[in-house]
């Protein structure tokens, strides 16, 4: 019975758990014996509050043997990756600067959860601070790819997207700064849709780049992810950069809206540095969608293609250096034991507690918001962001959607790339423009390579248009069978 | 004023907080637009021009009083730029109405204050209450030209604040900070010189005493042969000395940039017509208005001006009586003298509040109405007045409750004046002798014996007649 549960798609268990043919408190023993079957080796938790967690789960019991269960999401699990805040559980940013650190509070997207009936279990490991695509620069050790445990599963939201590759959970939230949501699924053969900039609630999520930072849905299936989000996005009066529109129903979406599209390709995304693989996987997909009746444009994003990453390296350590400079281990936090006055409790403490690439990044960050740099570095940054938001928005205006690889490669060695931070930066160069633009994407599985390793296809699509993007990713997916391949662990 | 926390003052330590205040993981700011229509109310008050658009910064620094370690603020975009604070300088003596100038304002800014740390002798303690409570920050241009003026200007900041209901500035509760900027220069000469920053100015008086010593200082420095550096001192207000802090090299690179977490705020006239109708008379306006349209001396309208309560108080009463002048003066000696001491009885230090007083304007003038018809005296009036601020009684009920209505009756008069002759057979041959002042004993003698209730210019006439 449990075993007939893993990997089985969230719309599916919605639908089990509805007909009463499974109890919430099944499905999560399930997840639980899976976890630690797995867990050792793909290493996608940080923590779980097993008996919290049970105790939801016959609370959704009660509900629906009530008749009073709240929807699809209701006695489902949702993982949270360790940058979103559970009242009451772990919220380490797998730091050591928060290694100890209670939440007193939700997040808005945990509130929401929970108000659905879903419960959150699990704190997902990740790049510290979210900084990072391969979850090695996590302080409690890096998260194995479960296609091969010897190999990176992207990052920052690496835990995230192995824990719904390895059948731990059916569904799991992520965050995506430049592509931390849609690289690590795309690594790890899954659905990951980083959300339109303001359509989710960023209350509760500890900041890395306010002005990218979005959280998103990670799952098995664009249904599922549709489901999720439904359940995430809207409103909140507690951000300010919250977009005031209504939500949706993207799962009705996905069967309402049909093409035929018209599809862009960006030309510079399939050059220099794309994997030989992946680009032939991808073409294989842009294929698909003209043999559906879309049409498919060749568009130019030159200044994407040429300054993204730089433009983001600038604006995201630069609101990164302001946004940590709370962790000073004076209200909260690592507190140097060696630290003897104020300043030594900033210096020694976050000398301390954190690692190596947020130090980098802080450093970086700092610089190019002193005095004398803050034109030439911040401010052009801005300029050129705006610049890429426009080039964005004139390609969007003939196309309804663009379609590239997530990840120029599929997922790398452990410590392959650890040596070398610029390598591993060029990683997101795909996806790091999106954020820049505040667009929504998602990255579906679109094949494997010869190595058995998974490939992802990114759907950009228009700010808002979640839906759309949703039902044109979906119209692949039904055609396909990427979804429905596991690794075997 | 990023946050929904209730602000308040003396409340237990770290109490008044929230995750945003706490600068938790995850935690946003969300405007409080109060904040912002106060800010914006206050510049209207003080004449600025307000930006169509209000946009956010961050001002990063480190300090343990600050928990993101970086201060919402505004850089280069402040709300509020221009206006102007009147000011009144010292008379020449206490009843006479000193200079007005008006000191330039550079701008206005809001952002959050921090909290407050407390230092023991092995280590320091933080309490968050007051840390993200809005601050507005008022920057004069290098206008003051002492520290009397100084001291006018606070003042006079003060009364348009608590005026406008801004704030009640009170400094003890750290409501109103004042760092001053001094420099001195030699007569004459148009460049400023080096300005030395002074912090720690806990009252108005700290204020004029600090810029006081810090001039002497300065003086000292310059006329040794010395030149003052850049630098930032503390004042101890109760040793009368400074100490410098820091210098101009230990400045901080504050890297300020836009607040991403927040969304530049469109200001447009319906909100600013909105708060501008709320906004009240400027105290100085209002004095000359009183002097132009109730004919107010100053010794008068320096008393009412300051205290918006008043002013209504007097207003109100004024309409009903048509009698202004004399209204204004029974509620800027009698009932301000009167409240005073009720505050004393109930060891009140600012005394008992005008709201709670029993005297209304509608007892003023009735009061004043009596003495104008020749009910009773001036001198009756005043005990009237007594009773009717203990008692919250109209006058007339007082005066007929007493049996206080003056007398006029002819009859009753002569024998009062005639028995007061007989009694006073001195003073009435020293009058009949030429000597005027005489007379006085002799009236005081009938208002002795009637109780102050015989109307005095007839006991002048029967008297004279009597003695005539």
């Amino acid at each position: 019975m449990a075993d007939d549960l893993i990997f089985q798609p969230a719309a599916r268990l919605a639908a089990q758990l509805a007909a009463g043919k499974i109890s919430a408190v099944e499905l999560l023993q399930a997840c639980l014996a899976r976890t630690r079957a797995v867990d050792g080796r793909v290493k996608a938790f940080n923590s779980f509050d097993e008996a919290g967690a049970l105790a939801l789960a016959r609370q959704s019991d009660e509900r629906r043997a009530a008749g009073q269960a709240r929807g699809p999401l209701d006695g489902l699990p949702v993982g949270l990756k360790d940058v979103i805040a559970v009242e009451g559980q772990p919220l380490t940013c797998s730091s050591k600067m928060l290694a100890n650190f209670v939440s007193p509070y939700d997040a808005t997207v945990t509130a929401k959860l929970k108000a659905a009936g879903a419960i959150p279990f699990g704190r997902l490991n990740m790049d510290e601070f979210a900084m990072g695509s391969s979850t090695e620069n996590s302080a409690f050790g890096p998260t194995a790819n479960p296609w091969d445990l010897t190999r990176v599963p992207g990052g920052s939201s690496g835990g995230s997207a192995a824990a719904v590759a390895a059948g731990e959970l059916p569904l799991t939230l992520g965050s995506d700064t430049g592509g931390s949501i849609r690289q690590p699924a795309a690594l790890c053969g899954i659905v990951g849709l980083k959300p339109t900039y303001g359509l989710v609630s960023r209350y509760g999520l500890a900041a890395f780049a306010s002005s990218l930072d979005q959280i998103g849905p990670l799952a098995h299936t664009v249904e599922d992810a549709a489901l999720l989000l439904g359940a995430i996005a809207g409103h909140d009066p507690r951000d300010s950069t919250s977009f005031k529109a209504g939500v949706p129903d993207y799962r009705a979406a996905l069967a309402a809206r049909k093409g035929p599209w018209r599809l862009g390709v960006p030309r510079e995304f399939f050059g220099a540095g794309l994997d030989l693989e992946v680009g032939a996987a991808v073409r294989q997909a842009v294929e698909f969608y003209r043999q559906q009746g879309c049409e498919i444009r060749e568009v130019s994003l030159p200044l994407a293609a040429e300054y993204a990453v730089a433009a983001y390296y600038l604006i995201a350590t630069a609101e990164a250096s302001s946004n940590l400079a709370r962790y000073d281990g004076i209200r909260y936090g690592h507190r140097s034991a060696a630290a003897k006055d104020a300043i030594d409790i900033y210096t020694k403490s976050r000398a301390e507690g954190f690692g190596p690439e947020v130090k980098r990044r802080i450093i970086l960050g700092t610089h190019v918001l002193s005095s004398g740099y803050y034109d030439a570095y911040y401010l052009r940054a801005q300029k050129v962001r705006t610049l890429i938001r426009n080039e964005f928005a004139a390609v969007l205006r003939d196309c309804d959607a663009l379609l590239s690889p997530t990840s120029p490669v599929p997922a790398f060695r452990l410590g392959e790339k650890s040596a070398d931070p610029l390598a591993m930066y060029l990683t997101d160069i795909y996806t790091i423009s999106v954020n820049l633009a505040g667009l929504p994407g998602i990255s579906i599985p679109c094949g494997f390579t010869g190595a058995g390793l998974p490939v992802g296809l990114q759907l950009i699509g228009r700010p808002f248009d979640e839906a759309g993007l949703l039902a044109l990713a979906r119209a692949y997916e039904s055609a396909h069978d990427w979804h429905t391949k596991h690794p075997i662990l | 004023m990023f946050t929904r926390v209730a602000a308040g003052y003396g409340e237990p330590e770290n109490t008044l907080t929230d995750p945003v205040v706490l600068a938790l993981p995850g935690a946003l700011p969300v405007l409080n637009k109060e904040a912002l229509d106060k800010v914006i109310k206050a510049g209207l008050i003080l004449g600025c021009a307000i930006a169509p658009v209000c946009t956010w910064d961050r001002k990063n620094y480190f300090y343990p009083d600050s928990p993101k370690n970086y201060q919402i603020s505004q850089y280069d975009q402040p709300i509020c730029t221009g206006g102007a604070v009147e000011i009144e300088l010292p008379g020449p003596a206490r009843n006479v109405m000193g200079a007005h100038r008006r000191i330039p304002l550079t701008r206005i800014h809001l952002e959050e204050d921090v909290g407050k740390l407390t230092h023991g002798a092995t280590d320091s303690l933080v309490d968050c209450n007051r840390a993200g409570t809005p601050l507005m920050e008022i920057v004069t241009e290098p206008a003051l030209h002492g520290a009397d003026e100084a001291f006018a200007f606070l003042t006079a900041l003060r009364t348009a604040m608590v005026q406008g209901g801004i704030s009640d500035c009170d400094m003890e509760k750290g409501q109103l900070r004042c760092d001053a900027n001094i420099s001195i220069r030699p007569a004459g000469e148009t460049k400023l010189g080096t300005k030395v920053e002074l912090k720690n100015l806990n009252s108005i008086s700290f204020v004029r005493d600090g810029i006081a010593h810090e001039i002497r200082r300065q003086t000292a420095v310059v006329t040794g042969g010395g030149s003052i550096a850049q630098e930032t001192r503390q004042y101890d207000g109760e040793a009368g000395t400074s100490a410098a802090m820091r210098s101009k090299e230990m400045a901080h690179d504050y890297r300020y940039f836009p607040d991403p977490d927040l969304m530049p705020v469109r200001v447009d006239e319906a909100w600013l017509a909105a708060i501008r109708a709320t906004v009240p008379e400027r105290m100085f306006d209002r004095q000359r208005r009183y002097l132009e349209q109730y004919r107010l001396p100053y010794t008068l309208t320096s008393v009412l001006v300051p205290q918006l309560a008043l002013c209504a108080f007097f207003e109100e009463a004024a309409a009903l009586s048509g009698k202004p002048q004399a209204v204004a003066n029974w509620i800027a000696n009698d009932l301000q003298r009167e409240l005073a001491a009720a505050g004393a009885r109930a060891q009140a230090a600012a005394g008992v509040d005008l709201a709670a007083s029993k005297v209304r304007p509608a007892h003023i003038a009735g009061l004043v109405g009596l003495v104008e018809s020749g009910v009773i005296s001036s001198s009756i009036a005043k005990e009237v007045f007594v009773e009717m601020f203990a008692t919250g009684d109209q006058a007339d009920a007082i005066v007929e409750r007493k049996g206080l209505r003056q007398s006029t009756d002819a009859g009753e008069l002569e024998r009062w004046v005639a028995e007061a002759i007989a009694a006073n057979p001195k003073a009435a041959a020293e009058f009949r002798s030429g000597n005027e002042k005489a007379l006085n004993a002799i009236k005081g003698a009938v208002m002795k014996a009637s109780q102050g209730r015989a109307n005095p210019q007839q006991v002048d006439a029967i008297a004279r007649k009597l003695m005539g």
